[in-house]
C-alpha cells in the first residue's frame, strides 16, 4: 500500500523543476551587479561611476589660490559674482598642471557683447549697449578693464 | 543512487545562497561625501537671467554634451499683451550663442532657464523598466548607461522634456546636477559660469543655505505643479505664461 509507487514520474518532472531553479539562481547571482538594490531598485555602484566624470571647470576658489592679485581687482569692481571660468572657459587643466596648459586670452570684442548686447529681453536695471555705435569699433578694452570695469576717469560711471 | 540525488537536491540551493552572499561584499564609498546629508536642488531666478548663453555652453563642455543636444538649454518669451495663454517661445541652438535682439514691442520679453529638475517624485524614474534610472538619495535623478536599454520610455514621461537618447551611447542621457562636481564640494557648471547668479546650486538638508531664507520670502514656483512631481528647479518671479 505504497501511495508513491506509481509517482515516480512526478518526482522526476519536480527534480527538473528544482534543477532549473538552482540554475536560475546561479545565472542570476552572476548576471545581477553586487551593488544592486543597495538603496532601491538600481545598481549603487551607478552614482560612483557618474561621479567619476572629470571635471572641466576647476571652479573660481582654485583660480584663486594663485591668482590673488586678479581676484581682488576683481572683488572691487561690478563683475565680482562673474566667476573666472564665466570669460576664460573651462580651465582644470591649467589649474592641474599651470606650466603645461596655458589659457588664451579671450577677445573681448565677442565676450563682452555675449553679455552687454542691448535687447529688450534683458533684465532693464542690467547695463547694455548697441555695440555698433557705443565705440565706433575701438575694443572694449581701451576704456573698461574686464576685471574692473568701471571707467576710473568718469568717476566710476556704469 | 536516492542517497546521493537527495543530498545533491539539499546541498545545491545551499551552496548557491551561501556562494550570493559570499559575491555580495561591499561596495566603494566616497570618503568625504555622505549622500544622507544632501537633498540637492536649483534655484533659477528669472529677473537676473540675461540669455547669455553661459550656462548651456559649459554644460556641453563639462559633460561632453554632442551638439543638438542638451541637458540645460534657454528659452526666450516674448508675451503679448493681449494674448497671455500664447506665449512665442524661441531658443535657438538652446540659447547656446544668445539670441537675437529683440525690438521693444508690444507686450514683455524674458528669458527662462530650462533643466531637469530634479524631482523627488519623478515620473521619469517610475517608468524605467530596468532600473536604470533612479532618484539617489541625496536627492539627483540618475541614469546608469550600463544598465539602460534606451528604450525611451523615460523621454516620454518627462514632463518638462529634460531627456534624450545619447547618439552614441543609444541610452538615455540627462543632467546629473554635475554629480561629479557636487559630490567634491563644487557647484554645477552652469551655476559656476553664470555670470549674474541667476542659477543657484541649493542643499536643502543644509540648514545654513540661504534657500532656506529665500523660499520664505520670495514668490517662488515649479513648474507643471498640477503634476505632482516634487520639482526641485524653484523658479523665482516665473510668469503665468510659462509652459
Amino acid at each position: 500500500m505504497n501511495i508513491f509507487k506509481d509517482a515516480g514520474h512526478l518526482f522526476r518532472f519536480a527534480g527538473l523543476f528544482v534543477l532549473a531553479f538552482i540554475v536560475f539562481l546561479v545565472v542570476r547571482g552572476y548576471v545581477v551587479p553586487k551593488s544592486f538594490g543597495q538603496y532601491g531598485h538600481y545598481r549603487g555602484d551607478a552614482m560612483s561611476d557618474i561621479a567619476a566624470h572629470p571635471v572641466k571647470f576647476a571652479g573660481h576658489q582654485a583660480c584663486e589660490t594663485c591668482h590673488t592679485d586678479k581676484a581682488d581687482e576683481k572683488s572691487k569692481g561690478k563683475h565680482a559674482h562673474v566667476n573666472c571660468e564665466a570669460c576664460h572657459g573651462a580651465l582644470a587643466k591649467h589649474a592641474d598642471d599651470p606650466a603645461a596648459v596655458t589659457p588664451t586670452k579671450p577677445d573681448t570684442a565677442t565676450l563682452c557683447a555675449r553679455c552687454h548686447t542691448a535687447t529688450a529681453a534683458k533684465p532693464k536695471e542690467f547695463p547694455q549697449v548697441n555695440p555698433s555705435d557705443h565705440s565706433n569699433g575701438v575694443p572694449c578694452e581701451t576704456c573698461h578693464q574686464p576685471h574692473n570695469p568701471a571707467i576710473a576717469d568718469a568717476g566710476g560711471a556704469k | 543512487m536516492n542517497l546521493s540525488r537527495r543530498h545533491f537536491l539539499v546541498l545545491a540551493p545551499a551552496a548557491a545562497i551561501a556562494w550570493k552572499a559570499v559575491s555580495a561584499g561591499t561596495p566603494e564609498q566616497s570618503p568625504n561625501y555622505k549622500t544622507a546629508d544632501h537633498w540637492w536642488g536649483m534655484l533659477i531666478d528669472i529677473p537676473k537671467c540675461i540669455g547669455c548663453g553661459n550656462c548651456v555652453r559649459a554644460c556641453a563642455t563639462e559633460n561632453d554634451i554632442p551638439d543638438g543636444y542638451f541637458r540645460t538649454w534657454v528659452e526666450r518669451y516674448h508675451v503679448e499683451d493681449e494674448d497671455m495663454t500664447n506665449p512665442q517661445v524661441i531658443s535657438p541652438d538652446g540659447g547656446k550663442e544668445g539670441f537675437p535682439v529683440a525690438a521693444e514691442d508690444a507686450g514683455k520679453y524674458f528669458f527662462v532657464p530650462k533643466m531637469c529638475n530634479h524631482c523627488a517624485d519623478s515620473p521619469c524614474t517610475q517608468v524605467c523598466p530596468v532600473g536604470a534610472t533612479f532618484v539617489s538619495p541625496d536627492g539627483v535623478v540618475l541614469v546608469d548607461p550600463k544598465y539602460c536599454l534606451g528604450c525611451a520610455y523615460c523621454v516620454q514621461a518627462c514632463p518638462y522634456g529634460c531627456r534624450y537618447i545619447h547618439p552614441e551611447k543609444k541610452t538615455a542621457d540627462k543632467c546629473t546636477l554635475c554629480y561629479h562636481r557636487i559630490t567634491k564640494g563644487l557647484t554645477t557648471a552652469c551655476c559656476e559660469n553664470c555670470p549674474t547668479g541667476a542659477r543657484q546650486l541649493v542643499d536643502l538638508k543644509n540648514p545654513k543655505d540661504p534657500i532656506h531664507e529665500f523660499l520664505r520670502t520670495h514668490p517662488v514656483q515649479v513648474l507643471k505643479p498640477q503634476m505632482a512631481t516634487g520639482a526641485k528647479a524653484y523658479y523665482n518671479g516665473l510668469d503665468g505664461s510659462v509652459r
